[in-house]
């Protein structure tokens, strides 16, 4: 199975064909140099992304800005995000404490990025 | 609230702005010894910008690793505390004049009057607004800057729309399509003038086409729709000259507009002052210390010019508030200046004047490609005479150039003005 993904690692953006079969990539091209290799492996086998967002609290005006701590896979993103809207939280929440741990069972727990008092 | 005498309130430094470029501005001032030191901000927190920028990626130059942009403001927040430097938020400066001298008002504080021996201006950009780009159709809500949706989205937890279109392919306008769309909105299109993206790659990837969101290149919008509440809007292609192109219009039902079409340095206090502004950054016209062209007032950040990433705002400003600093404590340094140009290819060198001194130091000039270059050798020329020579793989307006003049170059630079430019 052919792909076509865009390499992000520099401005350049190289357009590159990846070939997949059997979930592994047998070949590259249109990389202008070996860091859209690399890439091409994580992006074209098991994407993963870090996922942002705020969360409310309750009775406070201000929502929480939590992330994942790590990346998590990128098809789990909306099972993430279904899994904070369901969140209720309340104040004090410092930066870095966990709101959510282990989230849809990827193993990689949401934390807070600020704090509301 | 202090009864109003007139008499001007001294300090040493004073800091216009509490956003990443005032408090890295104010470390840097306070680490060199300033006891006076008085930093004003007009929102109710420190942070600016990044409070929300909930998105992550700031940091890596300068901390070596992802960090969302509170995460990245508490740093400075907490150094600012730790240091005991005075920051008065809440606080508008109504007016700064050449001597220094500066007016600003608050709920606590009321009217206040403060003289100050060095100012550095952080007031950070603003977004481009719908006046600017002289786009047809009716008034109607729904029409928003991208940086005020996410301030509505993150910051208060409010959604402007369902479904939204975004004119403009900055990386705001990305990160919002993406932020949007998580947050259960469809965002049909983002639509862009030029033919290319002036937004990071990266953001085009993980913003636009992880969602299946659509890039129109050459395109703009030229119609909008609506009465009370945005109801569609018409895009269509435009030539080389941006003019639109009969025939091909595309209609989308939308409630929401949102528009990233580019930032404006926020200078009105600084041409009360009557600081001289380049018309192509729009910032300030500086020397290698960051100072305007007035004595005594220093500029950094995006109010200088428009910076990619937080991490080179805050290097500047450490330097503006070392600068500003020397400065008052009676360190002058003077000299005569030589001018730094754009030549073919370049847009907007910073600093424009580098000032002649017996030891030098080594100086970053930083501009914008004018286009997009593949294979361009960068050139720094002396008069004829070429200083410095780099070949790049490529050059587009999306990302800020940075190219170091080290000692020994400016100590061999014969007075004449020099010339940054690009050839292919």
């Amino acid at each position: 199975m052919e792909q076509i993904i865009t390499c992000i690692n520099c401005p350049v953006g190289c357009r590159m064909q990846v070939c997949v079969e059997n979930g592994e990539v047998i070949s590259v091209s249109g990389n202008s140099c070996n860091r859209g290799v690399a890439y091409a492996r994580q992006e074209c086998v098991a994407p993963m992304r870090m996922v942002t967002a705020v969360v409310p609290v309750r009775a406070s005006r201000m929502p929480v800005s939590v992330k994942t701590r790590a990346p998590i896979p990128k098809e789990r993103i909306f099972d993430c995000m279904h899994a904070l809207s369901e969140l209720s939280l309340t104040a004090p929440i410092h930066m870095g404490d966990v709101v959510c741990a282990d989230v849809c069972h990827t193993g990689v727990d949401v934390i807070a990025t600020k704090t509301v008092e | 609230m202090e009864h109003f005498n007139g008499i001007p309130q001294p300090v040493d430094v004073l800091v216009i702005g509490a956003g990443p470029a005032g408090m890295a501005a104010a470390i840097a001032a306070r680490e060199a010894g300033v006891e006076s030191l008085l930093v004003l901000e007009r929102e109710p927190d420190m942070g600016g910008i990044l409070r929300q920028c909930i998105h992550n990626g700031f940091g890596l130059h300068r901390f070596k690793e992802e960090l969302t942009g509170p995460e990245y403001a508490q740093r400075d927040i907490d150094r600012v505390r730790e240091l005991g430097i005075e920051v008065r938020c809440g606080t508008t400066v109504l007016s700064v004049d050449a001597n220094r001298l500066v007016t600003a008002v608050s709920r606590e504080h009321g009217l206040t009057l403060l003289k100050a021996k060095a100012i550095v201006l952080a007031m950070g950009c603003r977004e481009r607004p719908r006046g600017a780009l002289a786009t047809p159709g009716t008034r109607c809500a729904g029409i928003y800057s991208a940086g005020t949706a996410q301030k509505f989205v993150n910051l208060e937890g409010y959604m402007p729309g369902k479904r939204v279109v975004i004119l403009g392919s900055g990386d705001i306008g990305l990160i919002m399509a993406r932020r949007m769309t998580l947050q259960g909105a469809q965002v049909l299109a983002c639509v862009e003038l030029m033919p290319y993206s002036s937004g990071l790659n990266r953001n085009i990837v993980q913003c636009l086409h992880d969602y299946g969101i659509p890039l129109y290149l050459s395109h703009t919008v030229v119609d909008i729709q609506g009465r009370e509440r945005l109801s569609g809007v018409t895009v269509a292609q435009v030539d080389e000259r941006r003019e639109p192109v009969p025939g091909t219009e595309k209609h989308f039902d939308c409630d929401t507009l949102l528009l990233s079409v580019g930032l404006i340095p926020e200078n009105e206090l600084s041409r009360q002052a009557g600081v001289e502004i380049s018309p192509l950054t729009q910032g300030a016209v500086v020397d290698d210390t960051l100072q305007t062209s007035r004595e005594g007032i220093f500029a950094c950040g995006n109010v200088l010019h428009v910076h990619d990433l937080v991490d080179f705002v805050s290097a500047e400003s450490f330097k503006a508030g070392r600068a500003a600093a020397a400065y008052a404590m009676g360190k002058r340094r003077a000299g005569d200046a030589i001018a730094v140009r754009d030549g073919q290819g370049v847009r907007g060198v910073v600093p424009q004047r580098l000032l002649r001194q017996d030891a030098p130091e080594a100086v970053q000039l930083m501009f914008r490609p004018d286009a997009v270059y593949e294979n361009a050798t960068l050139r720094i020329l002396d008069g004829k005479r070429e200083v410095l020579r780099q070949r790049k793989r490529i050059l587009t307006p999306g990302e800020m150039v940075e190219v170091t003049l080290k000692p020994e170059h400016i100590a061999a630079l014969s007075g004449g003005d020099v010339t940054v430019c690009i050839a292919r």
